[in-house]
């Protein structure tokens, strides 16, 4: 993967808005916001109420996303154009989801939806009713998600990354003071991870950073790309943010994004855990 | 609970006493700018959040006391910095132009 294959422009969206084969989808973190305006022809992902299971905690799984996006009116050689609020935030996590059922073709709008808003470009309140299609996804691609265990053993040996805000690292918060639930029942970090907060990758208009930026603020913070890599921060969404740059523009092999993230390992029995702004020993 | 201060942001329901309050409004000459982006910024100059501007361009940070950048982001507009220092018992009040 590469920036130019994960990433596309603003430009790209209107020169294609009348090619069937590209679909435009908003995911906010404020699901309200493509209500109230969108790119043309865009559709809507909640990623609560689609995205996840509504009684275990987990993802919907490969049946249930499958009619969602069939009912969606999305197929499975549609190319896949997300955008949304805050730096690609939930937009990002929605890239990893369809990466993890096995979309071939995925892009992320560079910038977002505010990138779009600072251009002045056109936003519609439009309802969009696509046809209804058979959509087929495959079996997880456990190759891009990490599991509890696998997180213990990494402890030490691949690179973990930390990408929620100083304080939460540290173990001075428990969530972003606009989030107050989902929350673990011990503060801290996983020992030996580091601390890099997803939003360095961004800059202030929300697009993503040169290359060469983001190979020195990971760098920098101590991740060897010699190595593997796997990610975390509360809920599984800032750090699919930052397995996106890691893997996708940067072409990183072997990057995993750990959805457990904190509110699991926050909350499990026998795990270390390190507290205060240093990454702490194995 | 004291009124807000003409023009601005109502504070029914905000303690100030227990809040470090920055607030305020966009605006292009008289005309308020809603959709804009206003980023808060600790005294390092690390981003620590970010908010849209209401259609009335008014915008609020619950903040910690301390020295913090305003920056705005705004269409057809150069980014903004604007100082401010929040503290306890006071809303800081911030007119921005673009």
């Amino acid at each position: 993967m590469s920036r130019e294959s994960a990433l596309v422009s603003a430009d790209w969206v209107e020169e294609h808005k009348n090619d069937a084969n590209v679909v435009l989808i908003e995911v906010d973190e404020d699901v309200s916001a493509y209500d109230a305006g969108h790119i043309a022809g865009a559709i809507k992902l909640d990623w609560k109420d689609d995205l996840q299971d509504q009684v275990r905690r987990d993802f919907v799984n490969k049946a249930q996303f499958e009619a969602l996006l069939s009912e969606r009116g999305v197929s499975s050689d549609d190319t896949v154009v997300l955008y949304g609020g805050n730096n690609n935030w939930f937009a990002a996590y929605a890239y990893w989801y369809f990466k993890l059922y096995g979309h071939s073709d995925v892009r992320l709008l560079d910038g977002g939806r505010k990138r779009w808003e600072l251009d002045s470009r056109e936003l519609t309140d439009e309802v969009v009713k696509r046809e209804a299609t058979q959509y087929q996804a495959k079996e997880q691609d456990k190759s891009i998600r990490a599991f509890r265990d696998e997180v213990e053993e990494a402890i030490g040996v691949k690179n973990l990354v930390d990408v929620r805000s100083p304080d939460e690292y540290a173990g001075r918060l428990l969530a972003p003071a606009h989030l107050p639930q989902e929350q673990a029942q011990r503060a801290g970090h996983i020992p030996t991870a580091a601390s890099i907060p997803w939003s360095k990758a961004a800059n202030d208009d929300g697009t993503f950073r040169s290359d060469d930026e983001l190979k020195t603020l990971y760098a920098d913070a101590g991740v060897d790309f010699g190595k593997d890599t796997i990610a975390y921060c509360r809920i599984g969404e800032r750090s699919a943010h930052s397995w996106f740059v890691l893997h996708e523009i940067l072409g990183q092999p072997n990057v995993k994004n750990y959805d457990g993230s904190w509110t699991e390992w926050g909350s499990l029995v026998g795990v270390p855990v390190a507290l205060g702004d240093e990454p702490g020993k194995a | 609970m004291c009124g807000a201060k003409k023009g601005g942001l109502d504070l029914k329901g905000v303690d100030i006493d227990k809040e470090a309050v920055i607030q305020g409004q966009v605006l292009r000459g008289e005309e308020p700018v809603g959709g804009a982006y206003v980023r808060l910024l600790d005294s390092t100059g690390e981003f620590t959040a970010e908010v849209p501007t209401s259609a009335t361009g008014h915008f609020r940070f619950f903040a910690a006391p301390g020295s913090w950048t305003l920056r705005t982001l705004a269409p057809k507009a150069e980014p903004v910095d604007r100082q401010v220092v929040a503290q306890y018992g006071e809303v800081a009040e911030v007119a921005v132009a673009v």
